[in-house]
C-alpha cells in the first residue's frame, strides 16, 4: 500500500516526531521504513547463504534417501557419459544407522569429545581472560603469546603437534625418556589418542575463548566495580554479581558456537589420527567424510545420512539451549 | 543487556581514564607471583609447538628430529623452498583470497549484525536461526554439492569461487559476533543520530560503526585466519600448480617429496607470518576498551 515515497516520508517524520509519542500512522510508516533498511542490510548474507548452503543442503538430504554410491551416480568414463542409476529407498539408510552399533558408538565418543573440549576450553579461557583483564606487568606480551595458537593456521599447528607426539622420535617422548619414563604411545593407543586429540583441540580453542571473554570483560564499565567495592563487595562477590552477568551475553554465544564447532571439528581428528587407531577417535563428521571419500565404493548415501543426523542433533541441541536461556530471561 | 541499560546512567567519576577494576586494589607479592607463574606456564604451552617448528626450520633437513634447540643453524630450508617450489605463487593466491574474504566478510557481517542487533523486522528470528544453523553444517556433507555448484558457475580454480565459499563460513559467525558488539553500544547513540536526521544507514556508518572498531578488528582477524588456514575446500577446488593456495600447495609438497620436515617447517613459518601480522594489527584495536570510549566520549 505504502510506496517508496511514503516510506521515505516516514523516516523523515520519525526524526521530527520527537519523544512525545508520534501518531499511529507515522509509527506504522516508520516501521515499514525500518524494515526496508533492515532487509537491505541483511540481503547479501541471505543471498550467499541461500545459494551456497541452501541448495547443497537440499541435495544432501535427497541423497540420504537414495542408495547412491560411486558405482551408480552419473559419471563420465572417457567419452562415454553414464547416467545415474541410483534409486529412492525412503528412510532405509536412517533405520540402518540408528539400529546399527557403529553410529551410536561414534556418537558416544563424539559427545565425550565435545563436552570435555568445551568445558576445559571455556574454563581455561575464562581464567586467562580474568587474569589478563588485570593491570599486570607485561600484560600485552602475555596476551600476544597466549593468542599465538589462534594466529597460526590450524593445519600448521596440527602438524606441529604430530611432530611433538611422534612415538619414536617426537619431542615429548624424548623429554620423558630424559626423565626415565617409558615412551607414551600418544597417537597409537586408543586411550592416549583420545587424550591427545582433546589436548590439541583445547590448545587450539583457548585463545578464541580468551579473546571473546576478554572483550566481554572490557565492555563492563569500571564504575560498576568501583560502586560494588564502595558497597563493600569482596572479589568473589564482584566476580559473581558483576563479571558473570556482564559476560552472560558473550559466554552463552561462545559456548553454543564452540559446542557446534567442536562437534564438527574435522581437521584436528583428520590430520592427527585419521580417526585411528582403529576407529577409536573417529567422530561423526570424520566418519561421514570417510564414507564418501576413503572407502571403496564411496558411499554417498550413507555419508549424507550421517550428515543429516549430525545436523538434526545439533539443531535439537541449539533449540534446547535456547529454550533454557529464554526461561532465564534472554530474548532472541 | 544490563550493561547498556546502566552504562549511560552512571556518572563518570573524575580521575579514572582507563576503566580497570584491579588497579585500585593492592595485590600482595604472593598473588603477583602466582599470576605471573600461571601466565608464564600458559604462555610456554601456547608458544612451544610453534616455536619448535620455527627452530626445526633453521636446522639442516637431516637433523629435523633432533631435540637440540639449535643445530648448525642454516637457512637452506628456506632457500630451497623459495628456489625449487612455486611457494611464492601459492602465497600470492592465498593473500588475494584471504584479503578479499576479509574485506567482504567484515562489511556484510557488520551490516547484518547491526540489523539483527537494532531492528525488529519480519524474518529476523529466521535469519538468526539460519546464521546459527549454518555453523552446524559439516564440511564433509556440503563439499561435494558445493563443488558441483562451483563447476556449474565456472568458478572452480578461480579465486572468486573460494572467496564465496569462505564467506559462507566466516560471515555467519562474524555476524553473530558483531551483533554481540553492537548490543553493548548504547541505543541512545542511534537515537541521537535519528534525532539529528540521519537515515539508519547514516547512523550506522557515521556513528555506530566507528564505535564498533574493536568488534570489526575481531571480525577481520577471524575472516582472515579462516581463509588463510582452510584446507578442505582449497584442496578440492583448486588444481594446477599456479592456482593452488598455500593449504593446497603444502599437501602437494608433502606428497611430492614425502613428509620432509625441513622444507615443511620452513613453509609453515612463512605461512604463519602474515597471520601474525594481521593479528598484530587487530591487537591494537582489541586493547582499547570499547563501550567506555563510547559513552564517555
Amino acid at each position: 500500500m505504502a510506496g517508496p515515497g511514503a516510506v521515505r516520508g516516514g523516516a523523515m517524520g520519525s526524526g521530527a516526531a520527537g519523544p512525545g509519542g508520534p501518531p499511529v500512522s507515522v509509527r506504522l510508516r516508520r516501521g515499514l521504513a525500518t524494515h526496508w533498511y533492515a532487509w537491505a542490510m541483511v540481503a547479501p548474507v541471505v543471498a550467499v547463504i541461500g545459494v551456497i548452503i541452501g541448495y547443497p543442503l537440499v541435495r544432501g538430504v535427497y541423497l540420504s534417501l537414495t542408495d547412491a554410491n560411486e558405482r551408480n551416480v552419473a559419471r563420465s568414463i572417457g567419452v562415454n557419459h553414464l547416467p545415474a542409476t541410483y534409486e529412492f529407498v525412503g528412510l532405509d539408510n536412517y533405520a540402518d544407522a540408528l539400529t546399527g552399533d557403529q553410529f551410536l558408538a561414534t556418537l558416544g565418543w563424539t559427545l565425550v569429545w565435545t563436552v570435555s573440549c568445551v568445558t576445559v576450553t571455556f574454563g581455561l579461557g575464562l581464567a586467562l581472560a580474568n587474569i589478563l583483564n588485570r593491570r599486570i606487568a607485561g600484560r600485552s606480551v602475555y596476551r600476544m603469546l597466549l593468542i599465538l595458537p589462534w594466529a597460526v593456521p590450524g593445519f600448521v599447528s596440527v602438524f606441529a603437534w604430530r611432530f611433538l607426539y611422534n612415538e619414536d622420535r617426537g619431542f615429548l617422548n624424548r623429554l620423558l625418556a630424559g626423565g626415565g619414563i617409558d615412551a607414551v604411545p600418544w597417537l597409537n593407543d586408543p586411550g592416549w589418542a583420545k587424550f591427545s586429540v582433546i589436548a590439541v583441540n583445547v590448545w587450539l580453542g583457548v585463545p578464541f575463548m580468551m579473546v571473546a571473554l576478554l572483550g566481554g570483560l572490557q565492555s563492563i564499565p569500571g564504575e560498576m566495580y568501583e560502586a560494588a567495592e564502595m558497597d563493600g563487595a569482596g572479589p568473589w562477590q564482584r566476580f559473581r554479581h558483576i563479571t558473570m552477568p556482564g559476560l552472560r551475553s558473550v559466554s552463552t554465544t561462545v559456548i553454543l558456537l564452540s559446542t557446534i564447532w567442536t562437534f564438527n571439528m574435522f581437521p584436528v581428528i583428520f590430520l592427527l589420527t585419521r580417526g585411528g587407531p582403529g576407529e577409536a577417535t573417529q567422530i561423526l563428521v570424520t566418519q561421514a567424510y570417510k564414507f564418501s571419500f576413503e572407502i571403496s565404493p564411496r558411499d554417498f548415501a550413507q555419508s549424507s545420512t550421517w550428515g543429516v543426523l549430525i545436523l538434526v542433533l545439533l539443531m535439537a541441541f541449539a533449540a534446547v539451549y535456547r529454550r533454557v536461556l529464554r526461561t532465564q530471561g534472554d530474548t532472541w | 543487556m544490563t550493561i547498556t541499560a546502566t552504562a549511560p546512567g552512571t556518572t563518570a567519576p573524575d580521575a579514572v581514564p582507563a576503566a580497570d577494576p584491579a588497579r585500585r586494589g593492592r595485590r600482595s607479592p604472593l598473588a603477583s607471583v602466582a599470576l605471573h607463574t600461571t601466565l608464564t606456564v600458559a604462555s610456554v604451552i601456547a608458544v612451544f609447538p610453534v616455536l619448535w617448528v620455527l627452530l626445526t626450520s633453521l636446522k639442516p633437513a637431516s637433523y629435523a628430529t633432533t631435540t637440540d634447540f639449535f643445530k648448525e643453524t642454516t637457512f637452506e630450508n628456506y632457500t630451497n623452498l623459495l628456489r625449487d617450489t612455486p611457494f611464492l605463487t601459492w602465497f600470492g593466491n592465498s593473500l588475494l583470497i584471504a584479503g578479499l574474504t576479509t574485506l567482504l566478510g567484515v562489511f556484510t557481517a557488520a551490516t547484518t549484525g547491526y540489523a539483527v542487533s537494532r531492528f525488529r523486522f519480519p524474518g529476523k528470528r529466521g535469519l538468526m536461526w539460519t546464521l546459527l544453523i549454518t555453523q552446524m553444517f559439516p564440511v564433509a556433507v556440503l563439499i561435494v554439492p558445493i563443488y558441483n555448484i562451483m563447476a556449474g558457475l565456472g568458478l572452480l580454480n578461480r579465486s572468486a569461487g573460494l572467496v564465496i565459499t569462505y564467506l559462507t563460513i566466516a560471515v555467519p559467525f562474524c555476524a553473530w559476533m558483531m551483533k554481540g558488539f553492537f548490543d553493548t553500544i548504547p541505543r541512545e547513540i542511534d537515537e541521537s543520530g535519528q534525532v539529528d536526521g540521519l537515515t539508519p544507514f547514516g547512523t550506522f556508518f557515521r556513528l555506530v560503526l566507528p564505535l564498533a572498531r574493536p568488534g570489526l578488528a575481531v571480525t577481520a582477524f577471524y575472516s582472515f585466519i579462516t581463509a588463510w588456514g582452510e584446507v578442505a575446500y582449497a584442496s578440492a577446488f583448486m588444481v594446477g600448480d599456479e592456482n593452488l593456495t598455500l593449504a593446497g600447495g603444502l599437501q602437494k609438497f608433502v606428497n611430492q617429496y614425502g613428509a620432509q620436515w625441513g622444507p615443511m617447517t620452513a613453509a609453515s613459518v612463512l605461512i604463519a607470518v602474515p597471520a601474525a601480522i594481521v593479528f598484530l594489527f587487530a591487537q591494537r584495536h582489541l586493547v582499547t576498551g570499547m563501550s567506555a570510549g563510547a559513552v564517555k566520549g
